[in-house]
C-alpha cells in the first residue's frame, strides 16, 4: 500500500516538472525509480525506456511498466494517473487562460528561456540512459565499444535521413542479438 | 473556437479517432500525426488553432502530444472531450506495453533476448541523442542558449542537482535574460 502512495508521489511530481515534454525527466525519473526508491535497476530502467521507443503512442507511457514491476496492475494505473493526471489539469486550466495572454511578450520569454534547460535535461537523459546502455562499467570493454557504435551509429542515420526509428531499434536488437551474447 | 454544429463529433468519435493516432504512430513523431487527422482529415480545428494548441501544449509540463490531445478535446466537446481524446491517445500505446512488459518479464533471463534487448537499448540511446540534437539545434548555435544548455546538463548529470532546484535557479534567469524588449509608448 506505501509503495503505491509512494509511487503516487514521485510521479505526480515528475508530470508537474516535465516541460518540454516527458523526456526532460528522465535523469530525475531514473534517479527517484533506481538510486531513491530500489525501484528497478539501471538496467531495467533503461530496458523499460526502450521498450517505450518500440511501443505505440506517447513514448513515456512505458512508465506504466515501472509501476507494474513495483505494484502489478494496482501500479500500473496509479502511476498512470499520477503521471498524466497533474499536467493535463494543468494544461486544462492553462488552455483558458492562455489566450487572454496572446499579445503578451512574456509568453515569448518564457518559451525561450526555458528551451535551452529543457535541451540540458535531455541531454542529461542521454547521459543517464547511456551510462546503462553504453558506457557501463560492470559490462566487459567490447561490450561498450560495441553498444556505443550502435547507438552512434543510430544517431548518424538518423541526422541525414528520414527514417522511421523503430526499424533501427529491430535492427539494434539484431546488432544485440549477433555481437552482445555473453557480453 | 467551437466547431461549427454541425461539424461536432460525439465523444465516442473523439476517442476512436484519438486512439487511431495513437495506434498508427509507430516510433514517435505524434504531433505531426495529430496535425493530419484534426486539421487535414477531420478538419476539426485549422491550422492556426493547432499551432495554438501546440504552443500551449509545449510550453507547460506534460507530454506535448497528450497536452494538444486535451486542448483539441475541450474545444471539440468540453471537459469529457478532454478526457476522451486523452483517454484515446494514451490507452493504445499503454495496452502495447502491458503485452511488451509481459513478454519481457518471461523471457529477460534468455540470453538472446537479453543480448537482444542491451542492443535495443543502445539503439534507443542513438534516438535520444538524435532527438535532443535535432530540437535543441536552435540553442546549440546561439551562445547564450548554449551556456544554459551545458549549466544544465552539468548540474543534472554530474552533480545530481535535483530538477526543482535546477527549475527554480535556472529558468528565473533564462526567462529574464529573454525579457521583452520595453517597447516606446506610442
Amino acid at each position: 500500500m506505501s509503495d503505491l502512495v509512494r509511487l503516487l508521489n514521485v510521479f505526480c511530481l515528475l508530470s508537474l516538472l516535465a516541460v518540454g515534454g516527458g523526456r526532460a525527466v528522465l535523469p530525475e525519473m531514473q534517479h527517484e525509480t533506481v538510486a531513491v526508491h530500489h525501484w528497478v535497476t539501471d538496467d531495467q530502467f533503461a530496458t523499460i525506456y526502450s521498450l517505450g521507443q518500440m511501443a505505440l503512442g506517447p513514448n513515456m507511457s512505458m512508465v506504466a511498466l515501472i509501476g507494474w514491476q513495483v505494484a502489478g496492475v494496482a501500479g500500473l494505473l496509479v502511476v498512470l494517473v499520477a503521471f498524466y493526471l497533474p499536467s493535463s489539469f494543468l494544461v486544462y486550466g492553462c488552455s483558458y487562460i492562455w489566450d487572454q495572454f496572446k499579445d503578451n511578450p512574456w509568453r515569448d520569454a518564457v518559451q525561450r528561456g526555458m528551451a535551452p534547460i529543457t535541451i540540458g535535461l535531455m541531454l542529461a537523459g542521454v547521459h543517464a540512459v547511456g551510462k546503462t546502455a553504453c558506457i557501463n562499467s560492470d559490462r566487459p570493454l567490447d561490450f561498450n565499444i560495441i553498444a556505443s557504435i550502435v547507438a552512434l551509429a543510430v544517431a548518424g542515420i538518423l541526422i541525414a535521413k528520414h527514417i522511421n526509428p523503430v526499424l533501427l531499434m529491430l535492427l539494434g536488437g539484431g546488432v544485440g542479438w549477433f555481437l552482445l551474447r555473453g557480453g | 473556437m467551437q466547431p461549427k454544429a454541425s461539424n461536432r463529433p460525439t465523444l465516442a468519435q473523439i476517442f476512436t479517432a484519438f486512439a487511431r493516432i495513437g495506434a498508427a504512430s509507430f516510433g514517435g513523431g505524434l504531433v505531426a500525426y495529430l496535425r493530419d487527422a484534426l486539421v487535414d482529415e477531420k478538419k476539426w480545428m485549422d491550422e492556426e488553432e493547432f499551432l495554438a494548441a501546440l504552443e500551449i501544449g509545449q510550453t507547460l509540463p506534460g507530454l506535448n502530444s497528450v497536452n494538444v490531445s486535451i486542448i483539441a478535446g475541450r474545444h471539440l466537446a468540453g471537459p469529457l472531450g478532454a478526457i476522451s481524446a486523452a483517454a484515446g491517445i494514451i490507452l493504445p500505446g499503454v495496452l502495447a506495453l502491458v503485452v511488451l512488459g509481459l513478454l519481457y518479464d518471461k523471457f529477460r533471463q534468455n540470453p538472446d533476448v537479453a543480448a537482444a534487448l542491451a542492443g535495443v537499448a543502445a539503439a534507443a540511446v542513438g534516438l535520444l541523442l538524435q532527438v535532443t540534437l535535432k530540437i535543441g539545434a536552435k540553442q546549440f548555435s546561439n551562445l547564450r542558449d548554449l551556456f544554459f544548455v551545458v549549466a544544465t546538463f552539468v548540474m543534472v548529470a554530474f552533480f545530481h542537482v535535483s530538477l526543482p532546484t535546477v527549475l527554480f535557479l535556472v529558468a528565473p534567469v533564462a526567462i529574464i535574460l529573454c525579457r521583452p524588449k520595453t517597447q516606446p509608448k506610442p
